[in-house]
């Protein structure tokens, strides 16, 4: 079964977000309010042993795990989606505290409330998709 | 044990979301959980009407197994390996929240003040939250874990852009529209 290892590595992501408390609501309150050093020093370790990685990657020519070349995409340019995007999701990422990997967590966890959250979420995709060729990107 | 069972520190935590995120990429995919969500959407044929739900979902079938395996990993972390003690917010965080009528975590991950009253205002802040990360994060075209993470880390430009507009919309959202909200 080649998907058993996604279901490995996303164990492992639901269980290091919960227990750091990267789902948790208050800590995202608490990030906001630049009261804690906690979410900065998980994203930022986050981001540095990435960095380090993709690096590694990138110099010694890594081949995946299929024993094909790795090609890290770059995102396309582009301002106003970015900018209007993303201000949007972080309105909606202070106001309920949690991103869409831990709106599954946190359903996962016992939080059956978050069931709106991700209804809501999968509704704000498909209006995206509905009004993606009008809006500036 | 308790090492496992109190909050993971920072930097403990932080590597291992680096790891996923790389060990995805020696799988030959990348790290985004908001292409989920997409998923959901195209799963429902509404594809044939919105073309931008004429997808490939099935090619992203590992993705949803990423994330079944992370709802069972939140599972796991909550019923094994859960030490309600030590979380430890900053107080002043708390003294503000309790200001707002928001109760004090006492371990818990979310506030019962939305998360467990089924009153209509609760349910519609919910579900509008969950509109406004669905619509934001498919129009920037990533969230967290695909911009702030992998593309940072990935040193792209976009990205940081996203990334500032999180931001950006956190901070209206912490300091100026939850007080009127709560």
């Amino acid at each position: 079964m080649k998907l058993v290892k996604f279901f490995l590595v996303g164990i492992l992501f639901g269980i290091v977000l919960t227990k750091t408390e990267a789902v948790s609501w208050y800590r995202i309150y608490e990030m906001f309010h630049f009261q804690s050093f906690h979410m900065y020093g998980i994203i930022g370790t986050a981001i540095a042993t990435g960095l380090i990685g993709i690096q590694y990657i990138k110099r010694k020519k890594v081949k995946d795990v299929d024993g094909n070349p790795i090609e890290i995409l770059d995102k396309e340019d582009g301002n106003m989606r970015y900018w209007l995007g993303g201000t949007l999701f972080g309105l909606g990422w202070g106001l309920v505290g949690s991103c869409p990997g831990p709106i599954f967590i946190l359903l996962g966890a016992g939080i059956y409330n978050v069931a709106f959250v991700l209804l809501g979420a999968v509704f704000g995709t498909f209006l995206y998709g509905l009004f993606k060729d009008k809006l500036p990107h | 044990m308790e090492f496992l069972s109190h909050t993971w520190h920072w930097s403990i935590s932080g590597f291992l979301i680096g790891l996923v995120m790389l060990l995805l990429i020696y799988f030959g995919k990348t790290f985004g959980m908001s292409s989920n969500l997409r998923s959901l959407c195209a799963m429902t044929g509404i594809g044939k009407k919105i073309p931008f739900f004429d997808w490939d979902w099935k090619g992203q079938r590992w993705n949803l197994v990423v994330v079944t395996g992370a709802m069972l990993g939140g599972f796991i972390a909550v019923h094994f390996l859960h030490d309600a003690t030590n979380v430890n917010l900053n107080p002043k965080t708390v003294e503000q929240l309790n200001e707002m009528g928001i109760d004090n975590p006492n371990g818990k991950l979310v506030p019962d003040a939305l998360f467990n009253d089924y009153s209509p205002k609760s349910i519609i802040i919910l579900i509008f939250g969950g509109i406004l990360i669905g619509f934001g994060s498919r129009y920037a075209g990533g969230c967290t874990s695909g911009h702030a993470i992998s593309g940072l880390s990935n040193l792209q430009l976009p990205s940081l852009k996203a990334v500032i507009g999180f931001f950006i919309g956190g901070l209206i959202m912490a300091h100026f529209l939850l007080p009127l909200i709560f």
